[in-house]
């Protein structure tokens, strides 16, 4: 039998340490065979397992069973504990908004982390039996448990930063779009006098006709995004069919010039398609802007048109998905919280698959079983003990949940995130109420409780 | 026997090793005494000699500054002190302290509030005579009632914190050619002119809900004036107050236009939105924040030539204004060296010592402004000590679950509110429940 690592938190020893003292332990048993045995040596006996017993005992008492009920006293307490105020934090609890995202919250990390985390586990324990490098494959998945809550907290909250610059999620989410649809030249770009449409293809707000000669300013064009190449920008001169013109940045270094107007220092924007169309929005020709930006669409035939810059231009770049965003961020840390803790599943579910009789599995292959047959009706039966061990722990885990969503969830989203051990911290010692805190640490306490005590009678169950 | 001459050796080494520490604070105080010149009003001290104990938030480098501070003291007036670094946690220590009836003899309080809840406890002494002549003569009168309760003096402030402040990046404002704007009509358009020039105008750092307060607060002092601001900072006006409102509406016109602000406002964190306008080239042109900016920054960048700053934007015809916190020192026993200590930290030429290292501005106007190290940190710290109306951050006023806690209270609704700028009468109302809740 695997045992779960030691306990983390308070919470956790505590219900297993009073349990163990109260029941019919075995220390308990020697000790009333030698009260049976002999009269006279039995006080002193008493003494003694008394007197070993004794630190454990004061130490329990002091840091476990104290802590308990000083905590449901301070839970009927106000806020900095020198008044009674009956049920009033209890009230406040169960109708406090952020408390009820709170509940919800770990309402949500119980149901969806352990039974993932254990068919995960599942998965890698029957896959790392199969695989040629079983012990790498091992520790590559068992590695994150070797690093704190804390620092894997702290490694996803980069990964998952919304700017492609900084989070590698979004960065590669933005290499793998750009393939398909390359982000304009031109990106960020916005209409100057004259121009209308920001943010999809820029056009000239009146319409064009042959012969004329035409300034298309665009300004919000950091000077980096400008080419290398570009010149000052100067307007053509068009013959009678052609409509020609200027694009450029409508913004002098330095500042004054006339809007709308190609000024001195004004560059012309090369590589911009420009399209001409006619009344009913077909393109009828399309040109490209050269180093001085200036543009020359010959044989046009007479008629109004419009002037736009192809939206393809513009395109923005993939901006990054807010991972830290109010709608994913429990998904995301339960992912990052499943990254760190899938090792302990596979590697206990793993020792319990070493230990299976290899016989019956033999057999069942003899009798034709194939792979998933195997798997469905011998392994899985025959794990189930291991399976309830990872299940029940994680329950508890995912109950106590705390460091991982203080670190990964940004300041703005934490209400988002919230999960009762968060809120308890942040009641009792960010926001100074000591006695709300309290009576969020007592709900806590409940509902790890009956987990608790079902895990103590498995154990039990099973030394019997 | 053998036993006794290893206890021997031991002795020896504990004397060898208190020897060296004593040699080594010897040397502390020999550096510090040729700090203290200054070219302020020099104080009048005595020779009292003996010992003493003074308690501050400062750690880190502001530890070592106010070191050279007291050094130069203990040069004056031959008196031992020992400085306990108490770090966040100033209320709690202190309060520990009194009740164990061993209180430091001098103290340097960062919140009002805690100086008027120790005043109220008896736990301070009153410095009238010590220093009332003193702070009347080189504060401004918001300075001496600030540090007052119930008419007596208790506190005189030794440090202060700018917090109307707006920071640009120079290259940004010259490639646009645009001036430092005064009102926030001016803002308006100088940002306008930024966008188009292709940098974006703001930073705004609101993953920090502090940050937000602080821009809230500078804008309502200036809309809606300091009697609303002090009868709003001890909620005797609801947070649906029509001047909130306005406030929260001209806080909108900031936040409400995403394509001026560099990146998600309720996202970026503070250090972020201070990089992003010291870096280059820059990927915004202004951030609002406090005096302590530029010591934030993990971007290199020179005071005047990269970086300059700005007074918060004057909003109708709002008197030059300041929103700004500040360190007072307090007297906790009455003993000669206290009162010596108070009376050299409320002259100028103690504020001029740490003055000169930087990362410090004084709100004593005895200080000669020539000794801030660059014309940005003069400018910032006149501005301070100068300023017509002075108002302690509200925020800090205010009970810790709403002004002062992550993710709750005022910090959490402005944050909020970043996101949709548009929700002004919610806000408002959600802001008064919180604040009703707290304010008990």
């Amino acid at each position: 039998m695997v045992e779960p690592p030691a306990g983390r938190a308070p919470s956790q020893t505590l219900p297993a340490g009073v349990g163990g003292s109260s029941g019919p332990a075995p220390p308990g048993a020697p000790v009333a065979a030698v009260r049976r045995g002999s009269g006279t040596g039995g006080g002193a006996k008493r003494g003694m397992a008394a007197l070993f017993l004794a630190p454990a005992l004061i130490l329990l008492g002091a840091l476990v069973v104290y802590p308990i009920f000083a905590t449901i006293v301070a839970s009927f307490q106000n806020r900095t504990g020198n008044e009674f105020v009956g049920l009033a934090n209890y009230e406040e609890l169960l109708t406090n908004h952020r408390t009820l995202v709170a509940i919800r919250n770990s309402i949500v990390w119980v149901a969806v982390v352990p039974a993932t985390m254990t068919a995960l586990g599942l998965v890698f324990a029957v896959l790392s039996e199969r695989v040629t490098f079983q012990r790498a494959f091992k520790a590559a998945i068992f590695m994150p448990m070797a690093i704190s809550l804390l620092a894997g907290g702290v490694i996803w909250r980069v990964m998952y930063e919304e700017a492609p610059e900084r989070g590698v999620l979004n960065a590669a989410i933005r290499a793998a779009t750009e393939v398909v649809r390359p982000p304009g030249e031109y990106t960020g770009a916005a209409p100057s006098e004259g121009m209308e449409g920001a943010g999809k293809g820029m056009a000239l707000t009146a319409p064009v006709v042959a012969g004329g000669n035409y300034t298309l300013g665009l300004v919000a064009l950091p000077p980096e995004q400008v080419p290398e190449d570009a010149l000052q920008a100067v307007t053509p001169v068009p013959a009678a069919d052609e409509v020609v013109g200027v694009v450029f940045r409508d913004f002098r270094p330095g500042g004054g010039g006339v809007r709308g107007a190609v000024d001195e220092g004004e560059l012309g924007l090369p590589g911009m398609k420009v399209d001409l169309r006619e009344a009913d929005g077909d393109v009828a020709q399309s040109a490209l802007s050269g180093e001085d930006g200036t543009f020359r669409i010959e044989d046009v035939a007479a008629g109004t048109y419009r002037l736009e810059l192809s939206p393809a231009n513009f395109r923005e770049p993939f901006g990054g998905v807010q991972w830290l965003g109010p709608t994913l961020i429990t998904p995301s840390i339960i992912v990052a919280y499943i990254w760190v803790w899938a090792g302990f599943a596979m590697m206990v579910l793993a020792a319990g698959l070493a230990a299976l009789p290899r016989e019956v599995l033999e057999a069942a292959r003899v009798d034709g079983a194939n792979e998933w047959q195997n798997f469905r009706r011998i392994i899985v039966p025959l794990l189930k003990p291991e399976m309830g061990v990872v299940f029940i722990t994680l329950v508890i885990y995912a109950l106590k949940i705390f460091d991982i969503v203080l670190v990964v969830a940004p300041e703005a989203v934490q209400d988002n995130a919230n999960v009762i051990a968060l809120e308890m911290w942040r009641t009792a010692f960010g926001a100074r109420d000591q006695g709300l805190g309290a009576a969020v640490a007592v709900l806590l306490f409940l509902l790890v409780l009956p987990v608790m005590l079902l895990n103590l009678r498995k154990f039990r169950g099973e030394r019997d | 026997m053998k036993i006794q001459r290893r206890y021997l050796r031991l002795a020896v080494l504990v004397a060898v090793l208190t020897l060296v520490a004593s040699a080594c604070s010897g040397d502390d105080d020999e550096g510090g005494a040729g700090q203290g010149t200054g070219s302020g009003t020099a104080a009048e001290l005595q020779r009292v000699g003996g010992s003493m104990e003074v308690a501050a938030v400062w750690s880190g480098t502001e530890q070592a500054n106010f070191r050279q501070v007291l050094d130069a003291f203990t040069t004056k007036t031959g008196t031992q002190v020992t400085y306990t670094s108490t770090g966040d946690e100033i209320a709690t220590i202190l309060r520990t302290r009194i009740q164990g009836s061993s209180p430091p003899d001098v103290a340097i309080l960062p919140q009002p509030g805690l100086l008027r809840d120790l005043a109220a406890q008896g736990a301070l002494k009153p410095i009238e005579d010590v220093a009332g002549q003193a702070v009347t003569a080189n504060f401004a009168a918001h300075w001496k009632e600030l540090g007052s309760v119930n008419g007596q003096l208790f506190g005189v402030f030794f440090k202060g914190a700018n917090k109307s402040l707006g920071w640009y990046n120079v290259s940004a404002f010259r490639n646009a050619g645009v001036q430092a704007p005064r009102t926030f009509d001016e803002l308006m358009t100088t940002a306008r002119t930024l966008k188009d020039s292709g940098v974006t105008p703001y930073s705004i750092g609101g993953g920090a809900g502090w940050v937000l307060t602080d821009l809230f607060e500078n804008i309502y002092l200036r809309q809606a004036g300091p009697e609303k601001y002090d009868q709003l900072s001890r909620h005797e006006i609801p947070w649906t107050d029509q001047s909130v409102k306005d406030a929260l509406r001209t806080l909108g016109r900031l936040l409400s236009d995403r394509s001026m602000i560099a990146g998600d406002p309720t996202q970026v964190t503070f250090v972020q939105s201070v990089d992003a306008v010291f870096r280059t080239p820059p990927e915004a042109a202004i951030v609002f924040e406090g005096d302590f900016v530029p010591g934030s920054a993990t971007q290199q960048a020179t005071a005047g030539r990269d970086y300059d700053s700005f007074a918060f934007p004057a909003i109708g015809s709002s008197p030059a204004s300041v929103v700004g916190g500040g360190d007072a020192v307090v007297m906790m026993k009455d003993t000669p060296q206290a009162k010596e200590l108070v009376k050299f930290l409320a002259s100028g030429e103690a504020a001029e010592i740490w003055a000169k290292l930087g990362g410090f501005s004084s709100p004593n106007k005895a200080v000669n402004p020539s000794v801030y190290p660059d014309d940005v940190t003069r400018k910032n710290a006149t501005a301070l000590a100068q300023a017509q109306v002075f108002k302690f951050d509200m925020s800090d006023l205010a009970p810790a679950d709403f002004g002062g806690t992550p993710s709750r209270g005022e910090w959490a609704l402005l944050q909020q509110f970043a996101a949709n700028p548009s929700n002004v009468d919610g806000i408002a109302a959600e802001l008064e429940a919180a604040a009703a809740a707290s304010f008990r």
